[in-house]
């Protein structure tokens, strides 16, 4: 807050574009080339409109199993809170800050956050564990439970991006000119 | 020829005792005659006999390969809240209250990790750049280190530090618990835009998602101005290879960002053209303001600055001379001017800036105190080259909100917190965190 932006936007970025062609021609060059399959186990990144989403899917009722036997020792029964903050929180948006207990159905503007970040983070002691189809399970579980969707609702590649989250459009970057936006 | 007590008169600058800062260059002097003979603040006791001390009697210790500091600053550490490495976050705080000048000791560097401090050997690590780009590429360390380099120093600021201001009733905790998330240092390391332009920058592209290979894989996502201004891929860190906690073998380092953007252990950069909306982006880093809306993409750590001496438990042991310092910084640019007031803001002087003020690195500022003995209020507040200034708190938490009841040092009820914050002083010479 109370920050004035400096003008190191979008169009100082065109600038440099141009000014750099051909692109890298007098650097060392020491990147080895990599194809897009080759590079694929890492290329974890899930994009809020569903790009990097594997095939599978999974049920609100697949997820409850999992959470017992993966999440509940850290996240509490039920998402309730253990060692760690609550997963899930009753309390609907909007939030009225500082000290707001900011969870998934009450804050969160993305459902494929939740993808992305338990494939790539959980389990804390043993990440990269879960197959995509217990971490699309999860997502419909945590889902659920946070009163997104409903207990009948599968999500997959192609629903968990259409999923609206409740508190979307409470929102605004603090620094507009830095932060770029979809032309 | 003036008196004594007439320098002393004239060396006030704000009330409570603050003195002009020139009291710093030597005419300190007059003031210190004025104590002995006037004020009678000093003790005037007479120094014991002088001898020579058993260490200058015998050859001292062998010179170890990797000097530590001495055994007797064995209490100059980081503040560890999870030592036995239990399945949560991990913080290590600096302690500037036991610091000086501008540059962190990499070992005191403070540390937050999200999943332990991985052992990455570095002739296996790689960093992949992809998305976005003509030709997806992979970098090996030891290629990284033939590229040409640049160094700077920068401070790196957790977006969580002094997060417990946010609390409604001043928590009672000192200035490493409080202040303990930010640390400056000297980085080096490859400048981004060179191996983003090797790869081919896609016009399409205005984001780039980093990723480490820490545990939790930390990704966030930064808009791709920042990489052709003045982002580095770091490998070094006051002159060594970065410390483990920091992200050997390498790390993203965005000067005057939030410390969590700067992903350590660096191991992947994906050109995108939108933000991916990550966990610590969309749920850790983002705040809720009381109106219901949240300040989202919080990039840029704030004009401030802070006293870490006087501190809790780092009072002035007695009434006299005391020097007031502490660090300011902007994650906009360089420190134009740091005031301090001895009475909760009353009244002010202008403090000393030590050379160098550089742009987005701690700027050490000094103060010249005669404290009276009595109570007092000790703030600091910054001003940068762009005209940003520190805001109170009160005029912080009218559009930031604080918390309903009493939070504690180690909770973060909100991030980016860059108020005035205010040490109050009693007449025994304790300190203890107040808001004024």
């Amino acid at each position: 807050m109370f920050t004035r932006e400096l003008d190191t936007g979008v169009i100082t970025l065109a600038a440099v574009l141009l000014a750099a062609a051909p692109a890298g021609a007098d650097g060392p060059n020491l990147g080895q080339p990599i194809s897009q399959a080759d590079l694929a186990p890492w290329d974890l990144t899930v994009m809020p409109d569903g790009t990097g989403l594997p095939p599978g899917g999974g049920t609100p009722a697949q997820g409850k199993t999992l959470f017992a036997d993966n999440c509940a020792l850290c996240h509490g029964d039920d998402g309730k809170g253990g060692i760690v903050e609550p997963v899930v929180v009753n309390n609907p948006p909007p939030l009225n800050g500082p000290g707001s207990v900011k969870s998934i159905g009450n804050f969160w503007p993305a459902a494929t956050t939740l993808f992305d970040f338990i494939r790539r983070a959980m389990p804390f002691t043993e990440p990269r564990s879960l197959t995509d189809d217990q971490v699309y399970a999860l997502t419909a579980y945590l889902l659920y439970m946070n009163k997104v969707i409903s207990e009948a609702d599968a999500i997959d590649a192609t629903s968990l991006p259409r999923v609206k989250m409740p508190n979307r459009d409470n929102f605004f970057p603090e620094f507009p000119k830095l932060t770029p936006q979809r032309p | 020829m003036r008196t004594n007590s007439e320098h002393l008169t004239a060396d006030l600058v704000a009330g409570n005792g603050l003195l002009h800062r020139r009291a710093l260059l030597g005419r300190g002097l007059a003031f210190a005659g004025a104590v002995g003979t006037g004020a009678g603040f000093a003790t005037g006791a007479a120094a014991e006999p002088l001898r020579e001390p058993d260490w200058s009697l015998v050859p001292g210790d062998a010179m170890p390969p990797y000097q530590v500091p001495s055994a007797f600053e064995k209490s100059v550490v980081r503040l560890i809240d999870n030592p036995n490495s239990q399945p949560v976050i991990s913080h290590a705080r600096t302690p500037h209250h036991l610091l000086n000048g501008i540059i962190t000791p990499n070992g005191l560097h403070f540390n937050v990790n999200h999943g332990g401090v991985p052992a990455v050997d570095p002739s296996q690590h790689k960093l992949l750049i992809h998305g976005l780009v003509t030709r997806p590429l992979v970098f090996t360390v030891d290629a990284l280190l033939r590229y040409p380099m640049v160094s700077r120093i920068n401070f790196l600021e957790c977006g969580g530090n002094s997060a417990s201001l946010f609390s409604n009733e001043p928590v009672q905790a000192t200035v490493q618990q409080i202040h303990g998330f930010v640390s400056c240092s000297d980085w080096a390391g490859v400048p981004l835009a060179v191996l983003l332009e090797e790869a081919g920058v896609d016009p399409k592209a205005t984001w780039f998602v980093a990723e480490g290979a820490d545990a939790p894989h930390l990704t966030r996502s930064v808009p791709l101005s920042k990489a052709f201004d003045d982002a580095i891929v770091a490998l070094y860190q006051n002159g060594e290879r970065l410390m483990p906690g920091n992200g050997y073998p390498m790390r993203l380092f965005l000067p005057g960002w939030e410390g969590n953007m700067n992903t350590k252990y660096l191991r992947r950069i994906r050109l995108t053209d939108a933000p991916a909306m990550t966990y610590h982006e969309a749920h850790t880093y983002t705040d809720p303001l009381p109106n219901g809306k949240s300040f989202q993409f919080y990039f840029i750590q704030e004009v401030k600055s802070f006293i870490s001496s006087p501190s809790p438990a780092m009072g002035p042991k007695a009434p006299g001379y005391v020097e007031i310092s502490g660090v300011a910084y902007s994650g906009t640019g360089r420190i134009a001017k740091v005031m301090v007031s001895a009475d909760g803001g009353a009244s002010w002087g202008e403090a000393a800036l030590q050379e160098p003020a550089l742009p987005k690195a701690f700027t050490r500022f000094r103060m010249p105190w005669r404290w009276n003995g009595g109570p007092a209020v000790l703030q600091s507040r910054a001003w940068d080259e762009a005209g940003n200034v520190q805001p109170t708190r009160a005029e912080f938490i009218a559009l930031r909100g604080q918390t309903k009841s009493p939070a504690t040092w180690p909770q973060f009820p909100s991030h980016h917190f860059n108020a005035v914050a205010s040490w109050a002083v009693d007449s025994k010479g304790e300190v203890r965190n107040v808001y004024a």
